[in-house]
Protein backbone atom coordinates (compact mmCIF):
# COMPACT_ATOMS: atom_id res chain seq x y z
CA UNK A 1 0.00 0.00 0.00
CA UNK A 2 1.54 3.67 -1.21
CA UNK A 3 2.10 5.86 2.01
CA UNK A 4 2.33 9.31 1.58
CA UNK A 5 4.07 10.78 5.00
CA UNK A 6 2.87 7.70 6.77
CA UNK A 7 -0.75 8.02 5.65
CA UNK A 8 -2.21 6.00 3.07
CA UNK A 9 -2.95 6.69 -0.27
CA UNK A 10 -6.16 6.06 -0.53
CA UNK A 11 -6.74 8.11 3.12
CA UNK A 12 -4.74 10.99 1.37
CA UNK A 13 -6.31 11.22 -1.71
CA UNK A 14 -9.99 10.85 -0.11
CA UNK A 15 -9.13 13.44 2.50
CA UNK A 16 -7.81 15.99 -0.35
CA UNK A 17 -10.79 15.22 -2.56
CA UNK A 18 -12.89 16.61 0.46
CA UNK A 19 -10.65 19.27 1.23
CA UNK A 20 -11.33 20.37 -3.18
CA UNK A 21 -14.97 19.95 -2.44
CA UNK A 22 -15.33 22.56 0.05
CA UNK A 23 -12.99 24.17 -1.64
CA UNK A 24 -15.10 24.03 -4.38
CA UNK A 25 -17.66 26.02 -1.38
CA UNK A 26 -15.75 28.52 -0.48
CA UNK A 27 -15.09 29.64 -4.30
CA UNK A 28 -18.25 30.06 -4.87
CA UNK A 29 -19.49 31.94 -2.12
CA UNK A 30 -16.35 34.22 -2.19
CA UNK A 31 -16.64 34.88 -5.61
CA UNK A 32 -20.33 36.17 -5.02
CA UNK A 33 -19.10 38.13 -1.38
CA UNK A 34 -16.32 39.68 -3.86
CA UNK A 35 -18.64 40.98 -6.60
CA UNK A 36 -21.11 42.10 -4.27
CA UNK A 37 -18.17 44.20 -1.98
CA UNK A 38 -16.81 45.32 -5.22
CA UNK A 39 -20.10 47.47 -6.50
CA UNK A 40 -22.01 47.57 -3.16
CA UNK A 41 -19.02 48.26 -0.96
CA UNK A 42 -21.06 46.32 1.49
CA UNK A 43 -19.98 43.33 3.64
CA UNK A 44 -22.98 40.67 2.79
CA UNK A 45 -23.43 38.79 6.34
CA UNK A 46 -26.55 37.91 4.51
CA UNK A 47 -24.73 35.83 2.30
CA UNK A 48 -24.43 32.16 4.39
CA UNK A 49 -28.38 32.49 5.13
CA UNK A 50 -28.96 32.97 1.19
CA UNK A 51 -26.44 29.81 1.05
CA UNK A 52 -28.75 27.88 3.35
CA UNK A 53 -31.94 29.48 1.34
CA UNK A 54 -30.87 27.58 -1.35
CA UNK A 55 -30.46 24.76 0.02
CA UNK A 56 -34.34 25.10 1.81
CA UNK A 57 -35.59 26.16 -1.50
CA UNK A 58 -34.32 22.73 -3.29
CA UNK A 59 -35.78 20.93 -0.10
CA UNK A 60 -38.88 22.68 0.43
CA UNK A 61 -39.72 22.06 -3.38
CA UNK A 62 -38.98 18.68 -3.42
CA UNK A 63 -41.24 18.24 -0.23
CA UNK A 64 -43.99 20.41 -1.14
CA UNK A 65 -43.71 21.08 -4.74
CA UNK A 66 -42.28 17.40 -6.20
CA UNK A 67 -39.16 19.99 -7.80
CA UNK A 68 -36.41 17.18 -8.30
CA UNK A 69 -32.59 18.27 -8.09
CA UNK A 70 -32.21 19.22 -11.55
CA UNK A 71 -34.94 21.43 -11.35
CA UNK A 72 -33.53 22.88 -8.42
CA UNK A 73 -29.94 23.82 -9.79
CA UNK A 74 -32.19 26.63 -11.86
CA UNK A 75 -34.84 27.45 -9.76
CA UNK A 76 -33.41 28.10 -6.45
CA UNK A 77 -30.73 30.31 -7.43
CA UNK A 78 -33.27 32.00 -9.49
CA UNK A 79 -35.63 32.36 -6.65
CA UNK A 80 -33.20 33.30 -4.39
CA UNK A 81 -31.46 35.52 -6.90
CA UNK A 82 -34.76 37.74 -7.07
CA UNK A 83 -35.60 37.21 -3.10
CA UNK A 84 -32.00 39.08 -2.88
CA UNK A 85 -32.38 42.15 -5.51
CA UNK A 86 -35.87 42.77 -3.15
CA UNK A 87 -33.70 43.08 -0.12
CA UNK A 88 -31.61 45.16 -2.28
CA UNK A 89 -34.17 47.10 -3.68
CA UNK A 90 -36.44 47.98 -0.35
CA UNK A 91 -33.31 48.16 1.96
CA UNK A 92 -29.88 47.88 1.27
CA UNK A 93 -30.52 50.84 -1.45
CA UNK A 94 -31.72 53.19 1.76
CA UNK A 95 -28.81 52.76 3.45
CA UNK A 96 -26.17 52.64 0.39
CA UNK A 97 -25.27 56.43 1.07
CA UNK A 98 -24.29 55.34 4.75
CA UNK A 99 -21.10 54.60 6.24
CA UNK A 100 -21.18 50.80 5.10
CA UNK A 101 -20.86 49.67 8.45
CA UNK A 102 -24.72 49.75 8.38
CA UNK A 103 -25.07 47.58 5.36
CA UNK A 104 -22.80 45.47 7.45
CA UNK A 105 -25.42 45.30 10.37
CA UNK A 106 -28.53 45.01 8.23
CA UNK A 107 -27.40 42.26 6.31
CA UNK A 108 -26.39 40.64 9.50
CA UNK A 109 -30.10 41.34 10.90
CA UNK A 110 -31.33 39.84 8.02
CA UNK A 111 -29.52 36.95 8.23
CA UNK A 112 -30.73 36.39 11.75
CA UNK A 113 -34.20 37.36 10.97
CA UNK A 114 -33.92 34.63 8.26
CA UNK A 115 -32.22 31.58 10.43
CA UNK A 116 -34.66 32.21 13.50
CA UNK A 117 -37.52 32.14 11.24
CA UNK A 118 -36.77 29.11 10.00
CA UNK A 119 -35.69 27.66 13.33
CA UNK A 120 -38.58 28.39 14.46
CA UNK A 121 -40.60 25.87 11.53
CA UNK A 122 -37.78 23.40 11.33
CA UNK A 123 -35.51 23.11 14.46
CA UNK A 124 -32.30 22.90 14.10
CA UNK A 125 -31.43 19.53 13.40
CA UNK A 126 -30.46 19.15 9.77
CA UNK A 127 -33.11 17.19 6.80
CA UNK A 128 -32.03 15.04 4.47
CA UNK A 129 -32.22 15.62 1.29
CA UNK A 130 -31.35 12.42 -1.07
CA UNK A 131 -28.82 12.75 -3.57
CA UNK A 132 -30.28 12.70 -7.36
CA UNK A 133 -30.29 8.50 -8.97
CA UNK A 134 -28.06 9.44 -11.46
CA UNK A 135 -25.16 10.81 -9.11
CA UNK A 136 -25.29 8.05 -6.87
CA UNK A 137 -22.70 5.76 -5.99
CA UNK A 138 -19.13 6.14 -7.54
CA UNK A 139 -16.36 4.48 -9.10
CA UNK A 140 -12.70 3.18 -8.71
CA UNK A 141 -9.79 5.26 -9.54
CA UNK A 142 -7.13 2.44 -9.17
CA UNK A 143 -6.49 4.79 -5.60
CA UNK A 144 -9.28 5.56 -4.07
CA UNK A 145 -12.93 5.31 -4.50
CA UNK A 146 -14.54 8.33 -5.64
CA UNK A 147 -18.21 9.19 -4.97
CA UNK A 148 -20.25 10.46 -8.16
CA UNK A 149 -22.00 13.39 -6.82
CA UNK A 150 -18.61 14.60 -5.04
CA UNK A 151 -16.61 14.84 -8.45
CA UNK A 152 -19.90 16.26 -9.77
CA UNK A 153 -20.22 19.20 -7.04
CA UNK A 154 -16.13 20.02 -7.95
CA UNK A 155 -17.10 19.93 -11.52
CA UNK A 156 -20.47 22.23 -11.09
CA UNK A 157 -18.92 24.75 -9.11
CA UNK A 158 -15.68 25.20 -11.18
CA UNK A 159 -18.06 25.42 -14.55
CA UNK A 160 -20.12 27.82 -12.73
CA UNK A 161 -17.09 29.86 -11.22
CA UNK A 162 -15.59 29.56 -14.76
CA UNK A 163 -18.74 31.06 -16.41
CA UNK A 164 -18.81 33.90 -14.07
CA UNK A 165 -15.33 35.29 -14.64
CA UNK A 166 -16.59 34.46 -18.40
CA UNK A 167 -18.92 36.80 -17.29
CA UNK A 168 -17.21 39.47 -15.64
CA UNK A 169 -14.10 39.61 -17.74
CA UNK A 170 -14.84 39.27 -21.35
CA UNK A 171 -18.52 40.54 -21.96
CA UNK A 172 -19.66 43.96 -22.04
CA UNK A 173 -22.13 44.00 -19.00
CA UNK A 174 -19.26 42.62 -16.95
CA UNK A 175 -17.37 45.46 -18.04
CA UNK A 176 -20.34 47.81 -16.76
CA UNK A 177 -19.58 46.27 -13.51
CA UNK A 178 -15.93 46.15 -13.50
CA UNK A 179 -16.21 49.95 -14.38
CA UNK A 180 -19.19 50.91 -12.05
CA UNK A 181 -16.67 49.46 -9.36
CA UNK A 182 -14.44 52.09 -9.04
CA UNK A 183 -16.68 55.04 -10.19
CA UNK A 184 -20.23 54.84 -10.47
CA UNK A 185 -20.76 58.25 -10.74
CA UNK A 186 -19.09 58.45 -14.49
CA UNK A 187 -20.78 55.79 -15.37
CA UNK A 188 -23.98 57.11 -14.87
CA UNK A 189 -22.52 59.82 -16.23
CA UNK A 190 -22.37 57.75 -19.56
CA UNK A 191 -25.86 56.69 -19.35
CA UNK A 192 -25.48 53.56 -17.44
CA UNK A 193 -28.19 52.26 -15.38
CA UNK A 194 -25.99 52.29 -12.81
CA UNK A 195 -28.69 51.10 -9.78
CA UNK A 196 -30.46 48.77 -11.45
CA UNK A 197 -26.70 47.38 -12.24
CA UNK A 198 -26.15 47.41 -8.09
CA UNK A 199 -30.14 45.59 -7.74
CA UNK A 200 -28.90 43.02 -10.44
CA UNK A 201 -25.59 42.14 -9.00
CA UNK A 202 -26.77 41.67 -5.69
CA UNK A 203 -29.02 39.10 -7.25
CA UNK A 204 -26.70 37.48 -8.99
CA UNK A 205 -24.47 37.44 -5.79
CA UNK A 206 -26.62 35.77 -3.67
CA UNK A 207 -27.81 33.52 -6.62
CA UNK A 208 -24.28 31.80 -6.75
CA UNK A 209 -24.46 31.17 -3.25
CA UNK A 210 -27.74 30.17 -3.18
CA UNK A 211 -26.96 27.22 -6.53
CA UNK A 212 -23.91 26.25 -3.85
CA UNK A 213 -26.43 25.50 -1.31
CA UNK A 214 -28.38 23.30 -3.91
CA UNK A 215 -25.11 21.67 -4.07
CA UNK A 216 -24.39 20.95 -0.75
CA UNK A 217 -27.77 19.45 -0.01
CA UNK A 218 -27.23 15.80 -0.41
CA UNK A 219 -23.94 16.39 1.14
CA UNK A 220 -24.69 18.14 4.36
CA UNK A 221 -27.78 17.83 6.63
CA UNK A 222 -30.07 21.05 5.83
CA UNK A 223 -30.53 23.08 8.40
CA UNK A 224 -31.11 27.08 8.93
CA UNK A 225 -27.54 27.41 10.81
CA UNK A 226 -25.50 25.14 7.80
CA UNK A 227 -24.89 29.18 6.41
CA UNK A 228 -23.21 30.86 9.10
CA UNK A 229 -20.86 28.35 10.33
CA UNK A 230 -19.40 28.61 6.81
CA UNK A 231 -19.80 31.84 6.49
CA UNK A 232 -17.25 32.57 8.79
CA UNK A 233 -14.42 30.16 6.88
CA UNK A 234 -15.89 32.18 3.64
CA UNK A 235 -14.71 35.46 5.05
CA UNK A 236 -11.33 34.33 6.34
CA UNK A 237 -11.02 32.96 2.72
CA UNK A 238 -12.10 36.67 1.04
CA UNK A 239 -9.49 38.37 3.35
CA UNK A 240 -6.37 35.96 1.88
CA UNK A 241 -7.46 35.91 -1.67
CA UNK A 242 -8.29 39.59 -1.42
CA UNK A 243 -10.89 41.32 -3.00
CA UNK A 244 -9.26 42.40 -6.19
CA UNK A 245 -9.81 39.31 -8.72
CA UNK A 246 -12.01 36.62 -9.96
CA UNK A 247 -10.09 34.01 -10.73
CA UNK A 248 -8.26 35.09 -7.34
CA UNK A 249 -11.10 34.10 -5.03
CA UNK A 250 -11.60 30.88 -7.00
CA UNK A 251 -8.20 29.98 -6.46
CA UNK A 252 -7.88 30.95 -3.10
CA UNK A 253 -11.13 29.12 -2.21
CA UNK A 254 -9.93 25.99 -3.85
CA UNK A 255 -6.15 26.56 -2.08
CA UNK A 256 -8.02 27.10 1.47
CA UNK A 257 -9.99 23.67 1.14
CA UNK A 258 -6.96 21.69 -0.08
CA UNK A 259 -4.93 22.99 2.79
CA UNK A 260 -7.74 22.18 5.40
CA UNK A 261 -8.32 18.66 3.62
CA UNK A 262 -4.18 17.99 4.12
CA UNK A 263 -4.19 19.70 7.84
CA UNK A 264 -7.28 17.18 8.27
CA UNK A 265 -5.01 14.26 7.36
CA UNK A 266 -1.65 15.04 9.29
CA UNK A 267 -3.17 16.81 11.73
CA UNK A 268 -6.63 17.15 12.49
CA UNK A 269 -6.87 18.94 15.49
CA UNK A 270 -5.87 22.09 13.46
CA UNK A 271 -8.14 21.21 10.53
CA UNK A 272 -10.89 23.47 11.87
CA UNK A 273 -8.70 26.77 12.22
CA UNK A 274 -5.62 26.46 9.71
CA UNK A 275 -7.75 28.93 7.82
CA UNK A 276 -7.36 31.27 9.90
CA UNK A 277 -3.95 31.30 10.70
CA UNK A 278 -3.15 31.60 7.36
CA UNK A 279 -5.17 34.33 6.98
CA UNK A 280 -3.49 36.20 9.91
CA UNK A 281 -0.32 35.86 8.20
CA UNK A 282 -1.54 37.35 4.97
CA UNK A 283 -2.81 40.17 7.09
CA UNK A 284 0.42 40.28 8.24
CA UNK A 285 2.59 40.37 5.26
CA UNK A 286 0.55 41.24 2.14
CA UNK A 287 -3.22 43.07 3.64
CA UNK A 288 -4.99 43.38 0.67
CA UNK A 289 -4.78 39.97 -0.22
CA UNK A 290 -2.80 37.20 -2.00
CA UNK A 291 -4.58 38.80 -4.77
CA UNK A 292 -5.88 41.81 -3.98
CA UNK A 293 -5.21 44.92 -5.80
CA UNK A 294 -3.48 48.05 -3.49
CA UNK A 295 -6.24 50.55 -2.79
CA UNK B 1 -36.78 59.68 -25.14
CA UNK B 2 -36.03 57.98 -28.34
CA UNK B 3 -38.77 58.92 -30.92
CA UNK B 4 -36.93 58.79 -34.37
CA UNK B 5 -38.92 61.60 -35.76
CA UNK B 6 -36.69 63.88 -32.84
CA UNK B 7 -33.34 62.66 -33.62
CA UNK B 8 -34.13 63.08 -37.25
CA UNK B 9 -34.86 66.17 -36.74
CA UNK B 10 -31.64 67.29 -34.78
CA UNK B 11 -29.46 66.59 -37.81
CA UNK B 12 -31.17 69.25 -40.03
CA UNK B 13 -29.72 72.30 -40.06
CA UNK B 14 -31.25 74.61 -37.19
CA UNK B 15 -28.86 76.96 -36.18
CA UNK B 16 -29.55 79.21 -33.69
CA UNK B 17 -31.74 76.84 -31.97
CA UNK B 18 -31.33 76.19 -28.52
CA UNK B 19 -29.35 73.24 -27.22
CA UNK B 20 -28.55 74.03 -24.04
CA UNK B 21 -30.40 76.57 -21.46
CA UNK B 22 -29.41 77.04 -18.02
CA UNK B 23 -32.16 79.08 -15.69
CA UNK B 24 -31.58 79.99 -12.42
CA UNK B 25 -29.53 76.85 -11.59
CA UNK B 26 -28.98 76.72 -7.82
CA UNK B 27 -26.81 73.87 -6.57
CA UNK B 28 -25.61 72.34 -3.64
CA UNK B 29 -23.11 69.85 -2.69
CA UNK B 30 -25.00 68.99 1.10
CA UNK B 31 -25.28 72.18 3.04
CA UNK B 32 -22.75 74.02 0.80
CA UNK B 33 -24.92 76.03 -1.91
CA UNK B 34 -22.24 76.33 -5.12
CA UNK B 35 -24.79 77.84 -7.68
CA UNK B 36 -26.62 80.92 -7.02
CA UNK B 37 -28.63 81.12 -10.18
CA UNK B 38 -26.62 80.63 -13.19
CA UNK B 39 -28.34 81.39 -16.56
CA UNK B 40 -26.74 81.24 -20.24
CA UNK B 41 -27.67 79.10 -23.27
CA UNK B 42 -25.77 77.71 -26.06
CA UNK B 43 -26.75 77.24 -29.27
CA UNK B 44 -26.65 74.19 -31.59
CA UNK B 45 -22.77 74.30 -33.46
CA UNK B 46 -21.85 77.06 -30.97
CA UNK B 47 -18.77 76.56 -28.58
CA UNK B 48 -18.30 78.42 -25.61
CA UNK B 49 -16.81 78.60 -22.67
CA UNK B 50 -16.88 79.14 -18.89
CA UNK B 51 -13.99 81.17 -17.67
CA UNK B 52 -13.43 82.27 -13.80
CA UNK B 53 -11.13 81.68 -11.07
CA UNK B 54 -10.76 78.41 -9.15
CA UNK B 55 -13.70 78.16 -6.91
CA UNK B 56 -16.02 79.85 -9.16
CA UNK B 57 -18.23 77.56 -9.84
CA UNK B 58 -17.31 75.87 -13.46
CA UNK B 59 -16.24 72.46 -12.88
CA UNK B 60 -19.80 72.80 -10.61
CA UNK B 61 -22.07 73.80 -12.81
CA UNK B 62 -21.14 70.76 -15.32
CA UNK B 63 -21.80 68.24 -12.95
CA UNK B 64 -25.10 70.29 -12.07
CA UNK B 65 -26.12 69.77 -15.77
CA UNK B 66 -25.46 65.99 -15.65
CA UNK B 67 -27.31 65.60 -12.09
CA UNK B 68 -24.16 64.56 -10.22
CA UNK B 69 -23.80 67.10 -7.28
CA UNK B 70 -26.48 67.37 -4.73
CA UNK B 71 -29.89 69.14 -4.32
CA UNK B 72 -30.48 71.46 -7.21
CA UNK B 73 -33.52 74.18 -8.24
CA UNK B 74 -34.30 75.83 -11.23
CA UNK B 75 -34.07 74.74 -14.84
CA UNK B 76 -32.33 72.88 -17.59
CA UNK B 77 -33.10 72.50 -20.74
CA UNK B 78 -31.52 70.23 -23.30
CA UNK B 79 -32.72 70.40 -26.34
CA UNK B 80 -36.10 71.72 -25.28
CA UNK B 81 -36.64 68.77 -22.81
CA UNK B 82 -36.72 69.62 -19.04
CA UNK B 83 -33.85 67.39 -17.76
CA UNK B 84 -33.74 68.70 -13.80
CA UNK B 85 -36.38 66.11 -12.36
CA UNK B 86 -34.24 62.94 -14.68
CA UNK B 87 -32.22 60.37 -12.79
CA UNK B 88 -29.04 60.62 -13.63
CA UNK B 89 -28.18 57.37 -15.86
CA UNK B 90 -30.74 59.18 -18.50
CA UNK B 91 -29.04 62.45 -18.82
CA UNK B 92 -26.53 61.20 -21.13
CA UNK B 93 -29.01 59.74 -23.36
CA UNK B 94 -30.35 62.70 -24.38
CA UNK B 95 -27.26 63.14 -26.28
CA UNK B 96 -24.69 64.68 -23.95
CA UNK B 97 -20.91 63.65 -23.57
CA UNK B 98 -19.35 64.66 -20.79
CA UNK B 99 -15.54 64.36 -19.94
CA UNK B 100 -14.29 65.04 -16.12
CA UNK B 101 -11.65 66.96 -14.96
CA UNK B 102 -10.05 63.70 -13.64
CA UNK B 103 -10.46 62.25 -16.86
CA UNK B 104 -12.14 59.03 -15.03
CA UNK B 105 -9.90 55.81 -17.35
CA UNK B 106 -10.90 53.03 -15.64
CA UNK B 107 -7.90 50.92 -14.25
CA UNK B 108 -9.56 47.37 -14.66
CA UNK B 109 -10.21 47.79 -18.64
CA UNK B 110 -7.97 48.26 -21.01
CA UNK B 111 -7.37 50.92 -23.45
CA UNK B 112 -9.90 49.38 -26.13
CA UNK B 113 -12.28 48.38 -23.51
CA UNK B 114 -12.34 51.89 -21.92
CA UNK B 115 -13.35 53.44 -25.66
CA UNK B 116 -15.83 50.89 -26.49
CA UNK B 117 -17.49 51.04 -22.58
CA UNK B 118 -19.68 54.62 -22.95
CA UNK B 119 -22.93 53.17 -24.60
CA UNK B 120 -24.24 54.77 -27.79
CA UNK B 121 -26.74 57.38 -27.10
CA UNK B 122 -27.66 58.41 -30.52
CA UNK B 123 -26.45 57.26 -34.27
CA UNK B 124 -23.89 59.17 -35.53
CA UNK B 125 -21.32 58.73 -33.31
CA UNK B 126 -17.92 58.48 -34.81
CA UNK B 127 -17.13 54.60 -35.56
CA UNK B 128 -13.71 53.28 -33.93
CA UNK B 129 -11.95 52.84 -36.95
CA UNK B 130 -12.51 56.67 -37.68
CA UNK B 131 -11.51 57.50 -33.87
CA UNK B 132 -8.66 55.54 -34.29
CA UNK B 133 -7.94 57.68 -37.23
CA UNK B 134 -8.11 60.74 -35.22
CA UNK B 135 -6.66 59.14 -32.52
CA UNK B 136 -3.61 57.25 -33.73
CA UNK B 137 -1.63 56.47 -30.94
CA UNK B 138 -4.74 54.87 -29.13
CA UNK B 139 -4.73 52.09 -31.60
CA UNK B 140 -1.48 51.57 -30.39
CA UNK B 141 -1.81 51.27 -26.97
CA UNK B 142 -5.22 49.86 -27.38
CA UNK B 143 -4.53 46.65 -24.99
CA UNK B 144 -2.70 48.50 -22.34
CA UNK B 145 -4.51 49.04 -19.30
CA UNK B 146 -6.21 52.42 -19.30
CA UNK B 147 -4.32 53.99 -16.92
CA UNK B 148 -1.13 52.88 -17.98
CA UNK B 149 -1.13 55.70 -20.87
CA UNK B 150 0.41 59.40 -20.66
CA UNK B 151 -2.05 62.18 -19.26
CA UNK B 152 -2.05 63.26 -22.96
CA UNK B 153 -3.04 59.97 -24.20
CA UNK B 154 -5.71 59.23 -21.51
CA UNK B 155 -7.24 62.59 -22.21
CA UNK B 156 -7.14 61.94 -25.83
CA UNK B 157 -9.19 58.44 -24.26
CA UNK B 158 -11.43 60.74 -22.63
CA UNK B 159 -12.76 62.49 -25.39
CA UNK B 160 -12.56 60.04 -27.83
CA UNK B 161 -15.08 57.61 -25.80
CA UNK B 162 -17.77 60.20 -25.49
CA UNK B 163 -17.05 61.00 -29.12
CA UNK B 164 -17.91 57.32 -30.19
CA UNK B 165 -21.32 57.26 -28.09
CA UNK B 166 -22.76 59.90 -30.73
CA UNK B 167 -23.32 62.69 -27.87
CA UNK B 168 -23.98 65.98 -29.78
CA UNK B 169 -23.64 68.24 -27.41
CA UNK B 170 -20.12 68.36 -25.23
CA UNK B 171 -19.26 69.10 -21.65
CA UNK B 172 -15.44 69.33 -21.36
CA UNK B 173 -13.92 69.95 -17.79
CA UNK B 174 -10.28 71.21 -18.02
CA UNK B 175 -9.10 69.20 -20.80
CA UNK B 176 -5.65 70.80 -21.12
CA UNK B 177 -4.79 70.81 -17.43
CA UNK B 178 -1.16 69.31 -16.81
CA UNK B 179 -0.56 68.75 -20.61
CA UNK B 180 2.20 69.26 -23.04
CA UNK B 181 2.25 72.45 -25.46
CA UNK B 182 2.19 69.79 -27.91
CA UNK B 183 -0.54 67.64 -26.92
CA UNK B 184 -2.49 71.06 -26.27
CA UNK B 185 -2.28 72.27 -29.68
CA UNK B 186 -3.35 68.52 -31.10
CA UNK B 187 -6.96 68.81 -28.57
CA UNK B 188 -7.48 72.56 -30.62
CA UNK B 189 -7.40 70.32 -33.68
CA UNK B 190 -9.55 68.12 -32.32
CA UNK B 191 -11.91 70.78 -31.22
CA UNK B 192 -11.62 72.48 -34.49
CA UNK B 193 -12.76 69.52 -36.34
CA UNK B 194 -15.57 68.28 -34.05
CA UNK B 195 -16.87 71.91 -34.27
CA UNK B 196 -16.75 71.26 -38.26
CA UNK B 197 -19.03 68.23 -37.53
CA UNK B 198 -21.46 70.30 -35.95
CA UNK B 199 -20.74 69.25 -32.10
CA UNK B 200 -22.09 71.85 -29.32
CA UNK B 201 -19.15 72.43 -26.67
CA UNK B 202 -19.49 73.45 -23.18
CA UNK B 203 -15.70 74.42 -22.40
CA UNK B 204 -14.65 74.95 -18.98
CA UNK B 205 -10.96 75.98 -19.66
CA UNK B 206 -8.20 77.86 -17.26
CA UNK B 207 -5.92 78.03 -20.27
CA UNK B 208 -7.56 81.27 -21.95
CA UNK B 209 -5.05 81.13 -24.42
CA UNK B 210 -6.32 78.15 -25.44
CA UNK B 211 -9.73 78.93 -25.26
CA UNK B 212 -10.05 82.13 -26.97
CA UNK B 213 -9.63 81.25 -30.39
CA UNK B 214 -11.57 78.22 -30.82
CA UNK B 215 -14.76 79.95 -28.66
CA UNK B 216 -17.93 81.55 -30.30
CA UNK B 217 -18.80 83.13 -26.49
CA UNK B 218 -17.53 83.32 -23.43
CA UNK B 219 -18.89 83.34 -19.99
CA UNK B 220 -16.68 84.47 -17.13
CA UNK B 221 -17.91 82.83 -13.42
CA UNK B 222 -17.74 84.43 -10.19
CA UNK B 223 -18.75 82.91 -6.74
CA UNK B 224 -21.40 80.68 -8.59
CA UNK B 225 -22.93 83.19 -10.90
CA UNK B 226 -22.39 84.08 -14.15
CA UNK B 227 -21.39 87.90 -14.36
CA UNK B 228 -20.28 88.46 -18.03
CA UNK B 229 -21.11 87.09 -21.67
CA UNK B 230 -18.19 87.96 -24.00
CA UNK B 231 -18.97 87.47 -27.94
CA UNK B 232 -15.84 86.48 -30.08
CA UNK B 233 -16.18 89.29 -32.05
CA UNK B 234 -15.86 91.68 -28.42
CA UNK B 235 -12.85 89.96 -27.03
CA UNK B 236 -10.29 91.78 -28.97
CA UNK B 237 -11.79 95.01 -26.93
CA UNK B 238 -12.46 93.68 -23.70
CA UNK B 239 -9.42 91.88 -23.46
CA UNK B 240 -7.70 93.84 -20.25
CA UNK B 241 -11.47 93.98 -18.80
CA UNK B 242 -10.83 89.72 -19.39
CA UNK B 243 -7.83 89.53 -17.20
CA UNK B 244 -9.12 91.30 -14.44
CA UNK B 245 -12.14 89.21 -13.59
CA UNK B 246 -9.78 86.26 -14.60
CA UNK B 247 -7.13 87.54 -12.10
CA UNK B 248 -4.51 86.52 -14.67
Amino acid sequence: MTMIFGVPLAVFMGQLLLGLINGAFYALLSLGLAVIFGLLKIVNFAHGAMYMLGAFAALLGMRYLGINYWAALLLAPLVVGLFGMLLERIMLRRIAHLDHLYGLLLTFGLALIFEGTLVNFFGVSGARYPTPEALQGGFQTGFMFLPTYRAWVLVAAIVVCFFTWYMIERTRLGAYLRAGTENPALMQAFGVNVPLLITLTYGFGVALAAFAGVLAAPLYPVSPTMGSNLLIVVFAVVVIGGMGSILGAVLTGLGMGLIEGLTKVYYPEAANTVIFLVMILVLLTRPAGLFGKEA
Amino acid sequence: MNQPAESLMEYQDRDGAEMLRVRDLHAFYGESHILHGVDFDVKRGELVTLLGRNGAGRSTTLKAIMNMVGRRTGSIMINGTETLGMPAHRIPRLGIGYCPEERGIFASLDVEENLLLPPTVRSGGMSIDEIYEMFPNLYERRRSQGTRLSGGEQQMLAMARILRTGARLLLLDEITEGLAPVIVQALGQVLVKLKERGMTIVLVEQNFRFAAPLADRHFVMDHGLIVEEISAAELPSKREHLHTLLGV
